[in-house]
């Protein structure tokens, strides 16, 4: 008859109070789980989203991410093919890539001159195929089913624009935008168009457009490399909501061929950022640590500079760590509840059991062996909450998982399935069932410290 | 070598700001393989002084010597140590563990002591043999009369082959017969393992097995009378 035995049965012996321990244990530990599960899935839904549209890794233009973003001319990346090229065929760095592809993001004025309308935009030149192939990453196994780009299959000059852009630039007809409510106040008209601007819109459409096509075609006006103004005519193949207004009021995507003849010209085309994307997050350390060294060797002819997807979205560690402060919050205050919990059977186990303790001691077992075994007992319904814990947890994500039920996350613009990801999340489970013993113990070390220091005779004396 | 030696021991308990004293100027020797009874009405000391010769209590003043050990000297730890290896306990309300089955509760001074398994068992259902419950071995106290009860804490009480084995009145919860065959039970055992048995009663039953007779009175010894001294 162990301490581990005797504390065992010591526990059934009042089934109906460790019962009720256990149960308050195991809702402490559900909702640590579920709710840990549920900012998992937030965590990693979040990261899927940024990895599937910009990638783990954006090579840019030194200082670019800081002071570059509306000038693509300066802080281009002259020899982008080539560095594509090193990264690619780079022994280290090939076994971890998935998509290695060029964005231009540029500022400009977008326009529906037909219309008397126009309204800053922000586009972004991309290369369809692999953005396509960057949307299939999906190493969190969301039930997804990634839509490819509007822009897919289209014709060069084409352009997909946020709902916001469609809305200001009057497109929401023409291109059957839903819940696209037209400004009430008669916007005031700007003065015409400059003759030169004019003439260069007028040039791009006769040159692009095909006498049957009646796509809505908007003008992109943008400065060049010489900081002189340029003009794309686009036709829009689609508006789509980009999640979050104030992207979606500027947003214009184009084939990076056309985005970069807007603001190259004929000269040498360059890209502002290399999207890198990885087989797995867990990679990303071990290839920045490789593309650091590239960048200063082989790569080193101009100043680039590496960051990961966290650092260009930092919504995404503003998120992560809100959810973040509220599981701490919430497992404190269970934690609190667990304590209170055991404490108190442990300690009405004390008071039931004195003449036991009485008995235990004048046999011969020390003070040690009775603190022993009412740990032991504190450690048992911790551990047997935390293991029923878990197991209630993973059925009910199971259920929840399987429920169909959805949720749009901020900054998309489309439901997605609300999972609870308890499973497989070793760590977070194996942390809640050690965190529920601890507590458990440190509950039950002042009662059993009490039990140690009863005087024999007293305790024999209890009634 | 006498098992118990009590010089000058003294005791007094303070109840509220009020000293009550419980035992005061005890000289004492226990004899060895006796049956020792110590008598006297209700409240004259025999619990306390029973008590600290089973070294679950501390004397204000004196000196106790059990089995050669001056124990007032020894840490809490040493003494339960001590209790585990030579004093067997028999209580008034049996106490046993009741999450244990007669054989655990008679084999756990014997996991206390660290006897080997083997050796374990063959003295638990030796013991349980010689009460006469080895049919019984599996069943919780809470399965077993008030009689079976005691024949466990007996022979959980000379499981560890101790030295000395103290009773705080063991019949007073048993009817006269069951108590009486109890009593026939310890004599029994005590002779056969030729232990010394010290008990407190008032049970006449009690009184006309012992071999000797202490007599309490408001804390002091008011008589000794030992069998010699009887014969």
């Amino acid at each position: 008859m162990n301490t581990f035995k005797l504390a065992l049965r010591n526990l059934l012996r009042n089934h109906r109070r460790s019962l009720t321990t256990l149960l308050a244990m195991t809702i402490g530990a559900v909702s640590i789980l579920l709710f840990g599960g549920y900012a998992r899935n937030i965590n990693y839904g979040l990261q899927t989203g940024y990895v599937q549209h910009s990638g783990h890794l954006q090579i840019q233009h030194k200082d670019y991410f800081l002071y570059g973003s509306g000038n693509p001319a300066a802080y281009g990346i002259r020899n982008y093919q080539h560095v594509i090229e090193v990264v690619k065929n780079d022994p280290v760095l090939a076994p971890m890539l998935t998509v290695v592809t060029p964005v231009l993001s540029l500022g400009g004025i977008g326009g529906n001159f037909a219309a008397g309308v126009s309204r800053t935009v922000v586009g972004s030149g991309v290369l369809v195929d692999d953005q396509n192939r960057m949307r299939l990453w999906n190493d969190y196994d969301f039930p997804l089913h990634p839509k490819k780009l509007a822009l897919t299959g289209t014709a060069p000059d084409s352009a997909v624009i946020g709902t916001g852009v469609a809305r200001v630039l009057q497109l929401c007809g023409p291109l059957k935008v839903k819940n696209c409510p037209q400004a009430q106040v008669a916007v005031a008209s700007g003065a015409d168009a400059p003759s030169d601007i004019a003439a260069l819109s007028d040039q791009e459409r006769v040159q692009d457009a095909a006498p049957t096509d009646t796509s809505p075609r908007i003008e992109l006006l943008a400065a060049n490399a010489h900081g002189a103004p340029n003009v794309a005519s686009l036709k829009v193949v689609k508006a789509e909501s980009q999640g979050v207004k104030e992207f979606d009021d500027l947003y214009v995507g184009l084939h990076l061929p056309q985005a970069q003849r807007l603001v190259y010209g004929a000269e040498q085309p360059q890209a502002t950022a290399i999207a890198i994307q990885l087989k797995h997050t867990s990679q990303i350390p071990a290839a920045t640590a490789r593309l650091d060294a590239l960048l200063g060797t082989t790569l080193k002819s101009e100043p680039l500079e590496v960051h990961d997807y966290a650092t260009l979205n930092p919504s995404y560690g503003q998120i992560t760590g809100m959810f973040s402060a509220i599981f701490g919050f919430i497992a404190i205050l269970i934690g609190a509840i667990v304590l209170f919990t055991v404490g108190n059977t442990m300690s009405m186990a004390v008071v039931e059991r004195t003449v036991e303790i009485g008995t235990l001691r004048a046999i011969g077992l020390r003070r040690g062996g009775i603190r022993r075994l009412f740990v032991t007992e504190g450690l048992l319904l911790g551990a047997i909450g935390a293991v029923l814990g878990v197991l209630v947890s993973l059925a009910l994500a199971y259920l929840v998982n399987h429920g169909g039920l959805t949720w749009t996350p901020p900054g998309n613009s489309d439901p997605v399935p609300l999972t609870v990801r308890v499973w497989g999340e070793v760590p977070m489970i194996i942390g809640t069932a050690i965190g529920l013993m601890v507590v458990a113990v440190i509950s039950a070390w002042w009662p059993a410290r009490r039990a140690a220091k009863l005087e024999i005779v007293e305790a024999l004396r209890h009634v | 070598m006498n098992p118990v030696i009590l010089n000058k021991v003294a005791k007094h308990y303070r109840l509220d700001s009020v000293d009550v004293p419980a035992l005061a100027d005890i000289n004492l020797e226990i004899h060895p393989q006796r049956f020792t009874v110590l008598s006297g009405p209700s409240g004259s000391g025999k619990t306390t002084l029973l008590n600290l010769i089973g070294c679950v209590d501390r004397p204000d003043s004196g000196e106790i010597i059990v089995a050669g050990e001056p124990v007032l000297a020894l840490k809490d730890d040493a003494l339960s140590d001590f209790r585990a290896r030579r004093i067997g306990f028999i209580f008034q309300n049996f106490n046993l563990l009741p999450v244990l089955s007669a054989y655990e509760n008679v084999e756990y001074p014997l996991l206390l002591n660290k006897t080997p398994p083997k050796q374990r068992r063959e003295r638990v259902l030796s013991l349980l043999d010689a009460v006469g419950l080895a049919d019984r071995a599996r069943n919780r106290p809470g399965q077993l009369s008030g009689g079976q009860r005691q024949r466990v804490a007996i022979a959980r009480a000379l499981a560890t082959e101790p030295t000395l084995v103290l009773a705080d009145e063991p019949t007073a919860n048993l009817d006269s017969h069951t108590g009486d065959a109890i009593i026939q039970l310890m004599r029994k055992m005590q002779r056969e393992l030729k232990v010394t048995f010290v008990f407190s009663s008032h049970d006449p039953q009690v009184l006309a097995e012992a071999d000797d007779v202490v007599s309490i009175r408001d804390g002091r010894i008011t008589e000794i009378r030992r069998q010699e001294d009887v014969q």
